[in-house]
């Protein structure tokens, strides 16, 4: 009935292989095709249980964008079995949390309980793999709820606005452009038809996966993930798009006027991610350059810009090591007073040109690996956290045992690797910048009303 | 290379603790003394992870403030730039080169400074030392003032350019009045030019001390470590006194107030005063809260505001319990031409509730789950340091980790009827409405 793929005990030995194993980690295959990843952890009589699709908003076409997110959103309104709303009723009676999320390359629903209702949430989330009723009440309600999400995470926020702008004039093909909620338009242009489409093409065992970490026995999360999802049928679910995004031939720029009253900066390269990048080394290499900028307040972001020039308040950088498609290596900052953005961008690419020019020291490359076996000690002691590194790479299409490896990885990393993907990859051809450019607050336009006064009757007794 | 070889030493050690990590944790077992400088220790052993968390909680928030919005943040955010002989530069590598995590915060009651280390020495070692000196002697340098200043300058003008930043501030200011909860904890423009260093230090030499410190350790370290690690980071600190009690607010007549802001949505804030740390009342508001919109979309608020009309995507209250009385809170954000109607309905939703009360099973169904969700409240060292530096910080009683289930299940409808009855006067609320003209 079960193919046992493998079981893979983490505590290995020395090799430094082993670092974020808090347990053994075991992994199976239904012969449905769904993937099943466990991970014990027996701390506290607790579970968490993630199922992970493969589709997100980079699977998404021009005038459907947000699609994945509201598709989301439906799988709480109701299945065959069970009216709308009562998931989340039946979780919570059982002292249960429980939620989901979409990203550009997956959606995954999660519940947190105590070890004895394992049973029940793999038949809940099983039930909803395939029974959703998509009612057009439930589904024009939830489209109003996911407009106000837009509204308050993206429209009502300066900074939320400056990337999504950014996204959308740094990729002329990638499906990163997307914004995962969707564009406003499309949200209003949605159909119940579109949505059960999606759901159809993609909500099937085989691009699944389901990663239980806890105090929990694997064989026994195997035969009750073989009870609930085992007789789910495999279906043909389509090759998702892979757009190879198209030489960029020079910096980009975007401007975005938003009431604000803080100026700021947000810049990104194109990068590959490990998945992507030939050779791999580079994917680390990059993830090391971004430590070296970034690692906290030590690192050279914090220490020059912040603290010696004073021109930023707060600047970062980061890099995604693990995406389905190439990503950007990204930048921001906020200016002090006095100070303008211009004034940080030329701070940050002056950073980037001491990364291309100057082999980074010994004791940045020490820093950045003592911090990542740390990091991996203090990751371990969230389940959830470990769940989601886990399901993560499956769902962009990489092995978790890439987990395991990532010390090793970043401290085979030289300093000369770090200057040659700086000199390949942060370079201005392949640079976006989108500044924020503050526009008043009061509608009148004049300058917003100074603090502490406030206007408005009060009325009352 | 010191550093590459330690690595591999973590690597064993993990290895080792690993293994008899796999034994089932019970309960966690607070043990609790005060060092001989009076701070007051909650400790957790648990050495499922070769990590430690030690948060020094202080009551040093905004409430203390006085004259100087801004002051008690300020103070907590300078602790971090510079302690000793180490200017900022220094004290961040000195941490970060180890993979010691160290953090701080302040809010309106509480001020603290945490760190998460590994455990073996002698990184841990490094880590205490070096808190025991950001809470002693923190440097307060001119440069590292200014830079804090503008950062906090920064911060405000972010608060202020989204509604529901603004939004939150009004209802604040209006419902506490001259209380020191009512204005901004991260201070204001004005108020934030005027800080200079010797109000900083005089801060910090009144609140950073002994007495006024709680200590939450959680982690692989044994009893008599333990003792010596909070000996070693109160060690530089005056025994000084514990601040004052403060005032109670005093009640506020209802009424609203709206403001314009360029926004496609308005945020809605309703409430009152609610409760203190201690109040009898507690658990029947805590549990009746939980059906009227504490657990969001298992809710009366969640149903009426989201789930019936597609309102809001963030629908919520609560009751924030404080030293003095915290305030009572309904939120919601909706688009501009749909406010009113969410206020409404908001509006008859506590009503009713107030009138009626909970559904028996809607009551039995929230403490089921408060009941059977508390261990995944206190399921790892990270959320056992926040749990237990609370219980400190308010003075609750040692076994509060096994009072609280008992004490949830033992709410009855009646209790739940009559402390909202009691305590909630729907016409007293005040209401905040920031947001955009409806189209």
């Amino acid at each position: 009935m079960f193919q046992r793929l493998l079981l893979v005990m983490l505590l290995v030995g020395l090799s430094g292989s082993a670092l974020s194993a808090s347990a053994p980690t075991h992994e199976f295959m239904l012969d449905n095709g769904m993937k099943v990843i466990v991970k014990e952890d027996h701390r506290a009589p607790v579970f968490v249980s993630q199922v992970w699709y493969k589709i997100g908003s980079s699977y998404e076409e021009a005038g459907r964008t947000g699609l994945s997110h509201l598709l989301e959103h439906m799988m709480f309104k109701g299945t065959k079995t069970y009216p709308p709303g009562e998931f989340s009723r039946i979780v919570a009676a059982l002292g249960g949390t429980e939620n989901a999320f979409t990203g550009r390359d997956y959606t995954a629903y999660f519940e947190t309980l105590s070890v004895d209702h394992l049973d029940r949430a793999l038949e809940l989330e099983a039930d909803r793999m395939r029974n959703v009723t998509f009612d057009p009440k439930e589904f024009k309600k939830e489209l109003a709820v996911v407009m106000e999400e837009r509204r308050m995470r993206t429209d009502d926020s300066p900074t939320g606005l400056t990337y999504e702008q950014l996204m959308a004039v740094g990729w002329r093909a990638s499906p990163y452009q997307n914004p995962v909620i969707g564009w406003m338009d499309d949200l209003r242009n949605m159909q119940i038809t579109a949505l059960k489409r999606w759901y159809d093409m993609w909500y099937q065992p085989n691009n699944a996966t389901l990663v239980v970490v806890g105090d929990v026995d694997p064989e026994q999360v195997l035969a009750l993930a073989k009870k609930h999802f085992g007789s789910i049928p495999a279906a043909k679910v389509p090759e998702p798009r892979r757009p190879v995004e198209p030489v960029q031939r020079g910096i980009t720029r975007v401007v975005v006027k938003a009431p604000a009253k803080q100026p700021y900066l947000l810049m990104g390269y194109k990068v590959p991610n490990v998945g992507t990048a030939k050779p791999d080394w580079e994917s680390y290499a990059l993830a090391v350059a971004a430590a070296v900028l970034d690692g906290g307040a030590s690192a050279r972001l914090s220490r020059e810009l912040v603290r010696h020039q004073k021109i930023a308040a707060s600047s970062g950088a980061s890099y995604d090591t693990y995406s389905r498609l190439p990503g950007m290596f990204l930048f921001d900052g906020s200016p002090t007073e006095g100070h303008t953005t211009a004034d940080i961008e030329k701070a940050l690419r002056e950073q980037i040109r001491r990364l291309r020019d100057e082999p980074v020291s010994r004791e940045e490359l020490d820093r950045v690996v003592t911090q990542a076996i740390a990091a991996k000690v203090y990751q371990a002691d969230s389940i959830f956290y470990q769940a989601m590194e886990i399901g993560m790479l499956e769902t962009v299409g990489l092995d978790w045992r890439l987990l395991d490896k990532e010390i090793e990885r970043l401290r085979a990393v030289t300093p000369e690797q770090v200057q040659a993907v700086a000199r390949k990859y942060l370079v201005e051809d392949n640079l976006t910048v989108a500044t924020l450019v503050p526009q008043p607050t009061d509608q009148a336009g004049r300058p917003g009303v100074a603090l502490p006064v406030t206007k408005g009757v009060m009325y009352g007794d | 290379m010191t550093v590459v070889r330690d690595s591999a030493r973590w690597l064993l050690l993990l290895l080792l603790s690993l293994l008899s990590g796999l034994l089932p944790a019970a309960t966690p077992q607070l043990q609790s003394w005060t060092t001989s400088k009076g701070a007051k220790v909650i400790f957790v052993e648990t050495d499922a992870l070769p990590m430690l968390d030690v948060r020094v909680v202080f009551d040093a928030g905004s409430a203390r403030d006085g004259e100087l919005a801004g002051l008690a943040a300020f103070t907590n955010a300078m602790l971090t730039e510079g302690a000793g002989e180490w200017n900022a530069d220094a004290l961040a590598s000195r941490l970060e080169n180890r993979g010691i995590d160290m953090g701080s915060g302040s809010l309106r009651d509480m001020a603290w400074v945490s760190v998460r280390t590994l455990s073996e020495e002698p990184t841990r070692e490094v880590a205490i030392t070096t808190l025991a000196k950001v809470l002693a002697e923190p440097r307060f340098d001119a440069d590292a003032i200014d830079r804090v200043r503008e950062q906090m300058l920064v911060a405000r003008r972010q608060l202020l350019q989204k509604p529901g930043g603004i939004a939150s501030e009004r209802f604040y200011r209006t419902l506490y009045g001259e209380h020191p909860y009512a204005h901004p904890p991260g201070g204001t423009e004005q108020s934030l030019q005027r800080v200079d260093k010797a109000q900083l230090r005089q801060f910090h030499r009144q609140y950073y001390v002994g007495a006024n410190a709680v200590i939450a350790m959680v982690g692989a370290v044994d009893r008599a470590t333990a003792e010596q690690i909070a000996e070693r980071v109160t060690a530089g600190l005056p025994k000084g006194q514990h601040a004052p009690d403060l005032p109670e607010p005093k009640p506020v007549k209802g009424g609203e107030l709206r403001e314009v802001f360029p926004s496609s949505q308005t945020h809605i804030l309703i409430g009152q005063l609610g409760i203190r740390r201690g109040d009898p009342d507690y658990f029947p508001l805590y549990v009746g809260n939980h059906v009227l919109g504490g657990s969001s979309l298992v809710s009366i608020l969640g149903d009426e505001v989201r789930n019936k009309r597609g309102l809001s995507y963030s629908v919520y209250s609560y009751f924030s319990a404080m030293r003095a009385a915290g305030p009572f809170v309904m939120a919601a954000q909706t688009k501009n031409d749909k406010a009113d109607e969410a206020l409404e309905v908001m509006r008859q939703t506590l009503a009713d509730f107030v009138q009626q009360g909970p559904a028996k099973e809607a009551l039995d169904a929230a403490k089921k789950n408060l009941v059977g969700g508390f261990p995944l409240q206190i399921a790892n060292n990270g959320k056992i340091a926040q749990y237990i530096a609370m219980i400190g910080f308010y003075d609750l009683p040692l076994d509060w980790l096994e009072q609280v289930p008992r004490r949830i299940a033992a709410v009855t409808l009646a209790d739940v009827r009559d402390a909202f009855v009691r305590r909630i006067d729907p016409d007293r609320s005040i209401t905040v409405v920031v947001g955009g003209k409806a189209e």
